[in-house]
């Protein structure tokens, strides 16, 4: 499609490597997204992003290297978002930063719904 | 001061009426994100949105608002944060490289990333030949926002505007609609009649400066424009007098030609149009006479001193807006401020004074350092060994990967809109910029075997 904005990943394809240096966010056009966990040499699926999903929000609040690789799941298009720029407009219109806080708010959530099931499979395991 | 703003009522409480005049960028996205925002709060507000132009459904002048229809690499990033993706079903064309035509050669410029990062577009339903408008009109797709949260479309236009004795707005619409609010804010560019009104409100506002321009629109069909122009916007840096700036800016089925600059007229569009830079650009088929559309609107070059009164607000070009580029960016910007000093600060002068005008007076002040920008490259454009030099630097960064994309990114910047022309200025004076542009220069004068081509199709 001409009128699609962003960058055209193949399935596999990788958008930001786990020890990358995080200088970007990622808005998910269209198609879905995996972020895996390497430790090891082995892979851990995180969980997987579909669209309108932001992604690699962490750079904006830490200086530190991506704690994730994040590739396409399929075909999938993929807005980066310039973090000097986005930081610049939190310093005129803090309330953008609500949509971060949001996003990691979902994200905590989930998580905890995670741990709860982990608790339970782990208890269920050693009883 | 708030405090005291609070006391006389001049905030907005609970069914408090708020009348937006016009649907353009500045006035749905000011519906949207007052809508958004008073919902979080629980703060049910009424809102009308006051447009003749209905929802921008009918091709041509009745339904469009006259722009070169490109939205910034910034704004497409702004508004995906604020969760308004833009879609192939709005973007007719996404744009990832400008071609700089110059008389002595083109050079192409990539986006940083090499992603379409720039939406091109029609702002209403397109150019009055269009029979079945393929794709969604951007004012359209912004104004559904604010109506699916909650704005109410009154459409039709403003006539009267006057204040009743207790300082509250009171609108009449051409229909014989007529209504009292508690807050107005106008959005309604600046080729409205109704700003003589405004003005006329005796309460310290003045109509901005504007100069004309003008905006064409050629059926090509997509194909002839992937295979021609393809997704890049192709700028003139030509020595013409009286213009400033030129592109053409490939769309779907169409192009689109504006031409900025000082009172243009069909005279220099035509003969802007007939320069061998511009042929050269063009599928061979096209021709000058056979445009689908013509428009001359007036531009913005010189912000409203105090765009806000009590009860009443002026954002987007009607208001403070940025010189030449990402006028829309700017509306995006004065349409957030103001909902949020609204909301949380209250309707009186003083806390727009406070919290709205900062974000003018930010966007004024770059468009002075803009002027000067702007200036530098007048002169550049103005003899014909500087005009090399700048396109020998730029195809040289463009050649040699990992070089620094000095000009090139200046280039891209001021013509994209992506950046303060502040940011812009002061790069262009660094001492490793002007080193460049002068050793390029001066290759760009050695004979023509010792240098590279310059020009490079497009
Ligand atoms: C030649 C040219 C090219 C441009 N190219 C670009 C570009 O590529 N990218 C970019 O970002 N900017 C561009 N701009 C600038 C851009 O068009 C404006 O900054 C932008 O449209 C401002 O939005 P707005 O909502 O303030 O006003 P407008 O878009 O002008 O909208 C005003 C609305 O108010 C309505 N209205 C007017 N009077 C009344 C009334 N009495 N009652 C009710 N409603 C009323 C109108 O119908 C209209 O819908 C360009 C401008 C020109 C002149």
């Amino acid at each position: 499609m001409i009128g699609e904005l962003g960058r055209s990943y193949r399935d596999g394809e990788v958008v930001c490597r786990q020890g990358d240096p995080g200088d970007c966010l990622f808005v998910i056009q269209e198609g879905e997204l995996e972020v895996v966990r390497e430790e090891e040499g082995q892979e851990t699926l995180l969980r997987v992003a579909g669209k309108d999903e932001l992604l690699g929000e962490m750079a904006i609040f830490y200086r530190q290297a991506r704690s994730a690789t994040v590739r396409a799941r399929g075909p999938a298009r993929v807005l980066t978002l310039d973090k000097r720029n986005f930081l610049k407009r939190i310093d005129e219109d803090p309330s953008l930063a609500f949509r971060i806080v949001e996003t990691m708010s979902r994200r905590v959530r989930e998580l905890s719904t995670q741990v709860v099931e982990l608790r339970r499979a782990l208890a269920a395991r050693g009883g | 001061m708030e405090r005291a703003a609070r006391r006389d009522g001049l905030e907005l409480g609970d069914g408090s009426r708020v009348a937006v005049i016009g649907a353009g960028p500045a006035g749905s996205l000011f519906a949207y994100f007052l809508l958004e925002m008073a919902g979080r709060v629980d703060v049910p507000l009424e809102l009308d949105l006051w447009e003749p132009k209905g929802t921008f459904a009918t091709p041509g002048p009745a339904g469009c608002n006259m722009c070169g229809g490109i939205v910034s690499e910034t704004l497409v990033q702004n508004l995906a944060v604020e969760g308004i993706n833009l879609s192939s079903k709005v973007v007719q064309r996404g744009i990832d490289s400008y071609v700089l035509h110059t008389d002595v050669g083109s050079a192409r410029i990539a986006t940083p990333l090499q992603e379409a990062r720039i939406g091109a577009l029609h702002r209403g339903a397109g150019p009055k030949d269009v029979k079945d408008p393929r794709w969604e009109s951007f004012d359209h797709h912004l104004q559904a926002r604010a109506l699916a949260r909650g704005a109410r479309l009154v459409a039709t236009r403003v006539e009267e505007i006057a204040r009743e004795p207790d300082g509250r707005p009171r609108l009449g619409g051409k229909d014989g609609t007529a209504r009292t609010y508690d807050l107005c804010v106008a959005a309604v560019g600046v080729n409205s009649p109704l700003l003589r009104q405004l003005e006329a409100l005796g309460i310290g506002y003045a109509k901005p400066r504007v100069t004309r321009t003008a905006i064409r629109e050629y059926h090509l069909g997509q194909e002839v424009i992937s295979r021609t122009l393809g997704s890049s916007m192709h700028v003139f840096l030509l020595d013409v007098p009286r213009l400033e700036f030129a592109a053409a800016i490939p769309k779907g089925d169409y192009v689109t030609v504006a031409v900025l600059g000082e009172d243009i007229d069909n005279e220099l569009v035509d003969r802007f149009l007939a320069s061998p830079e511009v042929r050269r650009c063009m599928p061979p088929e096209w021709r000058l006479e056979q445009r689908s559309c013509q428009c001359m609107p007036n531009i913005s070059v010189q912000a409203v001193e105090k765009p806000f009164a009590d009860r009443f607000l002026f954002i987007g070009d009607c208001g403070v807006t940025r010189l030449y580029k990402d006028g829309i960016g700017a509306a995006y910007r004065t349409a957030k401020a103001a909902a949020r000093a609204a909301l949380f600060h209250g309707i009186s002068e003083e806390a727009f004074r406070r919290r709205f005008q900062p974000v003018c007076r930010a966007i004024a002040g770059d468009n002075r350092v803009g002027k000067l920008a702007f200036q530098a490259t007048r002169v550049a454009r103005g003899f014909r060994f500087l005009r090399a030099g700048m396109l020998r630097m730029v195809t040289d960064e463009q050649r040699r990967p990992g070089a620094r994309p000095r000009m090139s990114g200046v280039l891209w910047d001021m013509f994209s809109g992506s950046a303060p022309y502040a940011d812009i200025l002061a790069r262009m004076l660094r001492p490793a910029f002007l080193g460049r542009f002068l050793w390029s220069t001066l290759l760009s004068l050695w004979p023509r075997r010792r240098t590279p081509a310059l020009t490079e199709a497009p």
